[in-house]
């Protein structure tokens, strides 16, 4: 379950982020996600909320882009989508060299919404235990 | 004002800088860092308790640094080799990353350490995310784990340097059809070289030494093609390149020090801390190290670094000697108890 120590490293990023551009709500965090990353997005979703708690990306909304996975021998034309489990040696002739992956091991924060206005302008009501 | 802002920076940024630096510092000083992956019960502990006696008997000088979740079982074994061994206790954490065991190294590993075996902790998916700082990575596998492992954990296997099957002494037994063994290993990592071992029978022993020495000597290793395939456009402040960039003197971790005040100072160039990982200041107060032989441990999250008592080397200490030396030390009295292992495992 390293999607907890990924979430935690999204949020700590974000954070600095924020606090660097003086951002008091983050709302959403867009992430790229590839097939090939070893990260389930299901699982990344319900720790990033817990690893939101407390922090100014409190209730921010995680977008999960997922990129799939391609790759080109370098004597064939073609691309070719690996799959899961991924195919990395040529489907066309069958070379088990000069395979290049061009996609599907991503995993970055894209994007972040914040905002930055006066403090006090956030969209939601505080809950009881922020007042 | 609501605003979206590209941020563009790559998640494990922080972990592969982290990794950057540590292979940086160790190769500078002549350490070649192997990170060994595998399930539970693969074989990791056994083949490295053979592979560790053997450097010995070459006088090679190399350590071995072992994570589980609990227990220190691992490194007791492996403490009967008479090489440094260190065993880590990650309390729960299913992985190893940069910044932890640049710490665990800090003041522990012997300055004259040719290869350092890093034993991850059992598990297929998690650890093969993070880089170590290692120069050479090696999955390992059993023969009764079925042919089709290196199918269902494809990063595992995608991204390894050298795949090692072990218990081959049993490939029979359990009918290990060895083909289609390396069928799958090469659908999912082209190239890559599959090594037979078993540390009972004594199949293959040494090949891993060898093959870290190799790496360790400036040899070509096996570059995955798992390896590439990250597109990212790449932010402005962490153009550090991407994967497995095992190129050396890419110094990128200075500076990178996030406030988090752990005290450590890294006088020996290696193990930057990062500063702003999981693994400290959220409250997990995951990674303590215990020291075998003479490890000095400063492994917990939360405590400073300290020099503690000079322990000597004695890389000729009786393999299997008494617990009394195993056993933490007065060091750790602030640490959260750990298990103490009850008997000496065989």
């Amino acid at each position: 379950m390293h999607e907890m120590s990924i979430a935690m490293a999204v949020v700590g990023q974000v954070e600095e982020a924020a606090g660097a551009a003086g951002a008091h709500a983050v709302t959403s965090v867009r992430l790229r996600v590839g097939e090939l990353a070893g990260v389930v997005p299901d699982a990344l979703a319900f720790c990033f909320e817990l690893a939101c708690a407390g922090t100014v990306l409190d209730g921010a909304e995680l977008v999960t882009e997922s990129v799939a996975a391609r790759a080109r021998c370098a004597t064939c034309p073609d691309t070719w989508a690996v799959g899961m489990p991924p195919e990395l040696c040529c489907p066309g002739c069958g070379r088990a060299t000069d395979v290049e992956l061009l996609s599907g091991r991503e995993l970055e924060i894209l994007s972040v919404r914040w905002e930055d206005g006066p403090a006090g302008a956030r969209t939601r009501e505080p809950m009881p235990e922020e007042a | 004002m609501c605003r979206v802002v590209d941020l563009r920076q790559a998640v494990l940024a922080k972990n592969d800088d982290a990794a950057r630096a540590l292979r940086a510092g160790l190769t500078a000083r002549g350490t070649t860092v192997v990170n060994l992956l595998s399930s539970p019960g693969s074989g990791k502990t056994a083949l490295l308790e053979r592979e560790l006696l053997l450097a010995r008997g070459r006088s090679v000088p190399v350590a071995a640094l072992t994570a589980d979740l609990a227990t220190e079982n691992d490194a007791l074994r492996l403490a009967r080799s008479g090489v440094p061994v260190k065993q880590v206790l990650t309390d729960g954490l299913c992985h190893l990353e940069a910044a932890m065991l640049g710490r665990h190294l800090d003041g522990w590993l012997p300055e004259d350490t040719r290869i350092l075996f890093v034993e991850n902790v059992g598990n297929l998916v998690c650890p093969a995310g993070y880089d170590l700082g290692e120069s050479l990575r090696v999955v390992l596998a059993s023969v009764t784990e079925g042919e089709d492992k290196p199918l269902k954990y494809p990063t595992a296997f995608g991204l390894a340097q050298l795949v090692v099957v072990t218990k081959t002494d049993i490939a029979q037994a359990v009918e290990f059809d060895e083909a289609a063994f390396r069928a799958n290993v090469e659908r999912v990592n082209p190239g890559v070289e599959i090594v037979m071992t078993s540390a009972r029978g004594g199949e293959g022993l040494g090949i891993l030494l060898d093959r870290a020495l190799a790496a360790g000597n400036g040899a070509v290793t096996h570059t995955p093609v798992m390896a590439g395939g990250r597109q990212h456009a790449q932010s402005h402040d962490h153009d550090h390149g991407h994967g497995h960039d095992h190129g050396h003197g890419h110094d990128h971790g200075h500076g990178h020090d996030h406030g988090h005040g752990h005290g450590h100072g890294h006088g020996h160039g290696y193990g930057h801390d990062h500063g702003h990982g999981h693994d400290h200041g959220h409250g997990h107060g995951h990674g303590h190290g215990h020291g075998y032989g003479y490890g000095h441990d400063h492994g917990s999250d939360h405590h400073h670094h300290h020099p503690g008592p000079a322990h000597p080397h004695r890389p000729d200490r009786a393999p299997g000697s008494d617990h009394a030396d195993h056993a933490p030390g007065p060091d750790h009295a602030h640490e959260p108890p750990h298990v103490r292992p009850a008997a000496q495992p065989r």
